[in-house]
């Protein structure tokens, strides 16, 4: 009997690839739902092994084909990318559970199979990058989930989806391939792709300018997957027009997968080697992780698409992460870690509560959901819970990033305190526009020409309540997200000089 | 001699980068592209990389002429507007060139053997080739073996753009058959009334494609294997549909064979990838499936070459036909 | 040799340039695909031409014939993988743009932001 153990890591990116193609053999379209679905919980379940093997002090690392390292592909498995497996897996599974209601609006049925066999793929290609410690393999299984993801957001009901696909794979390979030319003049200079084995032989060449030109390469084209402003235009499209389950798993895990290999880069590789990068990588990214903070929210305030809202805040958090980042301290990366998990939490909850109100509101504009919160009060209070999350209300998960990001920026002295009083402007703001959708929501006249909306299906207003629920455990009892993300932290320093 | 042809070829490839850029109509901006595309596949071989021009004539050359062109058809054969944010790109793509310029500083010379690039992983793929796999190809070796899992990761990503254009493609408005489209031609009865491109396909096709399957199990061997050969008799098929018309090429080679080929090339290469794992290896060591590891690593790599070339047939013919099926607004 | 390496990296920078003028600058959506299969056949150059050794041959033993210097075969497999994912794109993004010339009627930028607006 084979002792699937060892194998972890390679089966969290080869279950959900392989069940890709057998999915669509399915001809009818909810079998291939539960088939997608069932994937989904059984790579949740591989990562939370995984998970609690890295808790447990073990070493994941996994040589494909057995070929030793740097010569053959070697996956690894340490706390930050544990949490990173947590976030993926766990979106994807809520999202597809929520998906079998809202995605018949959107989705013709002999679509269906298709539709799930590209998510899988989203879903592999996003665990691959995770757990890739080879620079080329990260640009094959980017491709494999941007394709896929292309493919999932082109699936919106609303015309106005191509157009917003278009751009963002315009945008995407643009990244991709800067990312591609980083890794061929590292390669060009030091002879090897394994990431490991890189930032030890970059040492030798490490200030010589094509390595400079690389650094800035990766960076950027990460930055452009990431969507950090200003690179960010692609996203607010993308967002709003994907079907809703869809923006419920990209909003929660994909721009976070490229941040994280964006601060593995930069930690593992360059910030060891290239002197006074610390210095210029604060410099380069504080101030657009404020400018992010600012201008995301500010839109955020007068939009009347509420996903469209969501997705200008989700810009804004993503300055939060990389403000966390910036500082280049134990306290500040923890705070960004802490952040990318609460995040997923609170937007996940958020879009899953838009999905909701989509299905019977007939739109997501603010107008469209006048008064339902009578009609709808589960719905609505799930979505005020993901709300207080994501200002950063205490006993919310929102408010232990936002606890730890301040605790970190008050290290710093006087910068420390303006970053404060931005991290609580835009929270003020985050208040405001949280606001303008409750208000809609319980406190406007229902226009009388049309029905009140029903209550959400069962199965979908269950699957936001876990989401709901889950800010508040998380908001109470958030030993899991600050141990990883604190031994997360200690690797990423570990490499500093 | 050769310095003076590399030269040539690389300063017609600008020219026609321009050219491409320049044109407004579209129509000779894809056939410049594959001019384009033959031009960088031979300057590729001029760089000792045979497979990748070889692939890149067939798939460049070939397949990416054919996807655009039946583009166009239902598109626009002309671009309307003109340039947009003209300084904003000068811009940017000055910005970039500065760049690119300032690395050119502190690189290696072009072909030193001494480079770092020739020293570290390289020589140690170069002798492991023929003491653990035994192939005289060491492109196939390194793509099939010992970075057999990226090759697995791009069959994926063919496999989704493959499924990425019949998801785009089944929603409503498939032309029936039968139907006039706007150039008066119906593309179901294909070339069937011209008589010369007829005889002469019909010379030509089974070559074509016996051509594809040598170049598919000859990989090991010379330059080749499952992605060149996949494409080239793709070609071969395309061919023969637009002679014979696409109702006569679904045919001989029906949808679900197609969907079969799909998926069945992709989970052919991911089962090689398990039974390592059954066999007692890590996934994808071909080592442990035979007594001998090189008759192993021998049999694993002719077996995911197979299922490359199945799923990259299978698919190009899918999307072919997809595109080609769509009607003309 | 020399003036050639220099040459190709010249090459490699200008198409770049070429190709990534295209994308931002061209409103017509399939131009812009033109362009980006440019600006990715650019990095395929750049990888080829540093695998290349002096005086080396195409990686493929050949025998009877003893200590033969070839060149690098690694930049070889990237770059196959690298031309695969760029048709993979390529088509992914001509099937979008079919789709919106049919919901359009139009594949110019500034007329899809045109119907947008109404």
């Amino acid at each position: 009997m084979t002792d699937w153990g060892p194998h972890l890591p390679a089966l969290q990116v080869i279950l959900p690839m392989l069940a890709a193609p057998l999915i669509i053999a399915l001809q009818r379209h909810r079998l291939a739902w539960v088939a997608a679905t069932i994937t989904s919980f059984c790579s949740f379940a591989i990562a939370v092994a995984l998970t609690r093997g890295v808790l447990d002090g073990q070493q994941y690392g996994y040589l494909m084909g057995s070929w030793p390292a740097p010569y053959g592909i070697e996956l690894q498995v340490d706390a930050f990318s544990a949490i990173m497996l947590l976030i993926i897996t766990s979106a994807s599974s809520l999202a597809l559970l929520g998906a079998r209601d809202s995605l018949d609006v959107d989705i013709e049925n002999h679509r269906q199979p298709l539709f799930y066999s590209a998510w899988l793929l989203v879903l592999a290609g996003l665990c691959g990058m995770t757990v890739a410690a080879d620079a080329f393999n990260i640009f094959v299984f980017m491709e494999i989930s941007s394709l896929a993801s292309y493919i999932l957001i082109s699936g919106g009901s609303d015309r106005r989806a191509l157009p917003a696909v278009f751009n963002y794979l315009i945008m995407g390979t643009l990244g991709a391939t800067f990312y591609l030319i980083g890794i061929g003049l590292i390669y060009l200079m030091t002879g090897t792709l394994n990431l490991a084995d890189m930032e030890q032989r970059i040492h030798e060449v490490s200030d010589l300018k094509p390595i400079l030109v690389a650094a800035g390469f990766i960076t950027i084209g990460l930055a452009l997957k990431a969507a950090v402003f200003p690179l960010h235009g692609w996203l607010p499209g993308a967002y709003t027009f994907a079907p809703h389950a869809v923006t419920v798993f990209l909003a929660a895990c994909s721009t976070k997968v490229a941040l994280y290999l964006l601060l593995r880069f930069d930690f593992f590789v360059f910030q060891p080697n290239l002197s006074g990068h610390d210095i210029q990588f604060t410099y380069f990214l504080m101030p657009l992780a404020v400018l992010a903070i600012i201008i995301g929210s500010l839109v955020a305030l007068f939009e009347q698409n509420l996903k469209r809202l969501l997705a200008y805040s989700s810009i804004a958090q993503i300055g939060y992460i990389l403000l966390g980042a910036s500082l280049v301290s134990s306290a500040g990366l923890t705070a960004s870690i802490v952040h990318f998990f609460n995040h997923a939490l609170a937007k996940g909850a958020l879009f899953l509560a838009i999905s909701c109100l989509a299905i019977r509101c007939g739109g997501t504009l603010i107008n469209d959901i006048n008064g339902a919160a009578r009609t709808m009060p589960w719905t609505f209070s799930a979505l005020v819970v993901g709300g207080l999350s994501l200002i950063g209300m205490p006993g919310t998960a929102g408010f232990i990033s936002k606890w730890y990001l301040i605790s970190a920026a008050l290290e710093h002295g006087g910068i420390g305190i303006a970053l404060t009083a931005v991290i609580l402007v835009s929270s003020l703001m985050a208040v405001v526009y949280i606001w303008r959708i409750v208000e809609a929501a319980y406190f406007r006249e229902r226009e009388i020409a049309t029905a009140a909306p029903q209550e959400a299906p069962l199965l979908l207003l269950s699957v936001t309540w876990t989401a709901a629920l889950l800010n508040i455990y998380f908001g109470l009892m958030p030993e899991l997200p600050v141990t990883l993300s604190m031994s997360a932290s200690e690797l990423l320093l570990e490499h500093m000089p | 001699m050769i310095e003076l042809f590399g030269i040539f070829l690389l300063s017609l490839m600008v020219i026609t980068a321009i050219a491409i850029v320049q044109t407004r109509h579209l129509f000779a901006a894809v056939i410049l592209t594959g001019v384009f595309s033959l031009l960088i596949a031979t300057n590729f071989f001029l760089l000792d990389a045979a497979d990748v021009a070889l692939t890149e004539a067939a798939i460049g050359a070939g397949i990416s002429t054919v996807l655009f062109l039946s583009a166009l058809a239902l598109t626009d054969e002309h671009e309307r507007s003109s340039s947009a944010n003209k300084y904003v790109a000068l811009a940017v793509v000055a910005v970039t060139s500065l760049i690119l310029i300032y690395a050119t500083f502190d690189k290696p010379r072009f072909g030193d053997p001494s480079a770092p690039v020739h020293q570290h992983v390289a020589p140690w793929f170069i002798e492991n080739t023929s003491s653990q796999i035994g192939i005289p190809n060491m492109v196939t070796a390194v793509l099939g073996s010992f970075r057999g899992y990226d090759t697995l990761g791009e069959v994926f990503v063919v496999y989704t753009a493959g499924i990425g254009v019949l998801f785009l493609f089944g929603s409503r408005r498939t032309r029936q058959n039968g139907e006039p489209t706007k150039s008066g031609l119906d593309p179901s009865e294909g070339l069937r009334h011209y008589l010369i491109p007829r005889i002469v396909g019909r010379l030509l096709i089974p070559f074509i494609i016996l051509f594809g399957l040598y170049v598919q199990f000859h990989g090991e061997y010379g330059p080749g294997g499952g992605f060149q050969a996949g494409a080239i008799i793709a070609a071969g098929i395309i061919l023969y549909a637009l002679l014979e018309g696409e109702k006569q090429a679904l045919r001989v080679l029906p949808d679900r064979i197609l969907t079969g080929l799909m998926a069945g090339g992709a989970l052919l290469f991911g089962v090689v990838g398990i039974f390592g794992i059954l066999a007692g290896g890590n996934f994808l060591d071909y080592s442990v499936l035979f007594d001998n590891p090189m008759t192993g690593q021998q049999i694993g790599i002719l077996l995911i070459e197979a299922g490359v070339g199945m799923t990259v047939t299978g698919v190009l013919l899918k999307i072919f036909h997809a595109f080609a099926a769509r009607e003309h607004i | 040799m020399e003036l050639l390496g220099l040459f190709h990296y010249w090459v490699f920078a200008i198409l770049l340039m070429i190709g990534l003028y295209a994308v931002i600058a061209k409103r017509n959506l399939i131009k812009k695909l033109i362009g980006l299969s440019i600006f990715q056949a650019s990095v395929f150059l750049l990888y080829i031409t540093m695998g290349k050794v002096e005086g080396g041959t195409a990686p493929i033993i050949q025998t009877g014939s003893a200590e033969q210097l070839f060149s690098n075969p690694l930049p070889q497999v990237l770059i196959l993988t690298a031309i695969v994912v760029g048709i993979s794109t390529m088509s992914l993004g001509l099937g979008i743009v079919v789709r919106i010339k049919e919901e359009y009627d139009s594949i110019e930028e500034d007329e899809i932001q045109e119907a947008n607006k109404q």
